[in-house]
């Protein structure tokens, strides 16, 4: 009995710190769209978060920006409840240990020069300190400015577009993934490993 | 409550995120290298999920908890969402990052990332200053 109750509690710890599979977590971020559209006709995206950031904090008389911003105020407190949930996850919900990446990108990323594969991010690219660094800068600044510039222009992200707009059949968020994932693919295969040389 | 609920949810989503590694640089070079099924899993199941639920809500007419009428808007095709969707593909390869686990990241101690985000307010911003001239 005793032995039961200590097993049932590591297990219980293990679900928390462990890493969750796919047919976990897939379907959990699935149930998001019904839960956002029942508890208020919203649809899940977060990329809109970045524009009414812009629109609150910089407007500057741009008429893409002129809207009431604070009528979808809703996604900003969204984005704020993933950055507390990452902080949360983060720092008392972590596995210890290195995230289970296949052996094959582990070579791939070896003999890219990628050869720290703890953490989220590899260290050789995504420190404060390497934004100093021409490779540095280009993957983390140009990267980041793309990711905004292209969401933008593409009307969603993954979120938007590949969830939310796939599960509602929309034509445009097929095409919209087929080209997220085109643009992947060119950077991992072609420029990434030129960049990589820099 | 109205607007906390918000927040609260976007918690959880923040550590589904972090659970499922998808916010991981690593686990989006797997995917785009197609040397795991984890991330593709993620995605499928999750749209599989999103699928039935919309087609429950359609069909059984579902309301909100206010007892207002669920309306899903469309996403119109144009050329932004080809020439947009490559620039922005490029971008998550490079940053192994969609928005969402960007915050994700920063609120998990990579603080970096908040430049990551600030660089993206800026792509959001440059796209709705030049938004008239780039074709659609």
């Amino acid at each position: 009995m005793e032995f039961t109750i200590e097993f049932f509690k590591v297990k219980s710890m293990n679900v928390l710190t462990q890493p969750w599979p796919w047919y976990i977590s897939g379907p959990l971020i699935g149930l998001m769209i019904p839960v956002l559209l029942i508890i208020g006709n919203k649809m899940f995206g977060i990329s809109s978060s970045l524009k009414h950031i812009c629109a609150s904090c910089f407007p500057a008389n741009i008429k893409f920006f002129d809207y009431d911003w604070k009528a979808e105020s809703w996604n900003l407190l969204f984005a704020f409840g993933i950055i507390l949930g990452g902080l949360v996850a983060g720092y008392f919900l972590q596995d210890p240990n290195a995230i289970q990446i296949s052996k094959n990108t582990t070579a791939d990323l070896n003999a890219l020069g990628i050869n720290d594969h703890t953490g989220f991010a590899p260290k050789e690219i995504f420190t404060i300190e390497a934004l100093l660094t021409l490779k540095g800068f280009i993957l983390m600044v140009f990267g980041g400015f793309f990711v905004g510039f292209g969401v933008r222009y593409a009307n969603g992200c993954t979120s938007g577009h590949s969830i939310s707009g796939l599960s509602n059949l929309q034509f445009s968020s097929l095409v919209a993934t087929i080209f997220f994932f085109i643009g992947g693919l060119v950077m991992t295969w072609l420029i990434f490993p030129l960049l990589m040389k820099l | 409550m109205k607007i906390i609920k918000y927040l609260l949810l976007g918690f959880v989503f923040g550590v589904i995120l972090i659970k499922a590694e998808v916010v991981s640089w690593f686990r989006i070079q797997e995917m785009f290298r197609f040397q795991s099924f984890h991330m593709y899993g993620v995605i499928f199941s999750a749209i599989a999920v999103g699928i039935i639920s919309i087609q429950i809500i359609k069909k059984f007419k579902v309301k909100t908890i206010t007892g207002k009428d669920i309306k899903i808007g469309k996403k119109e095709l144009n050329k932004g969402t080809v020439i947009g969707g490559f620039i922005f593909g490029l971008g998550w390869a490079m940053t192994g990052a969609c928005p969402g686990p960007m915050y994700a990241l920063f609120g998990s101690g990579l603080l970096v990332f908040g430049v990551v985000l600030l660089s993206a307010l800026i792509g959001t911003w440059t796209y709705g200053k030049f938004k008239e001239k780039l074709p659609h």
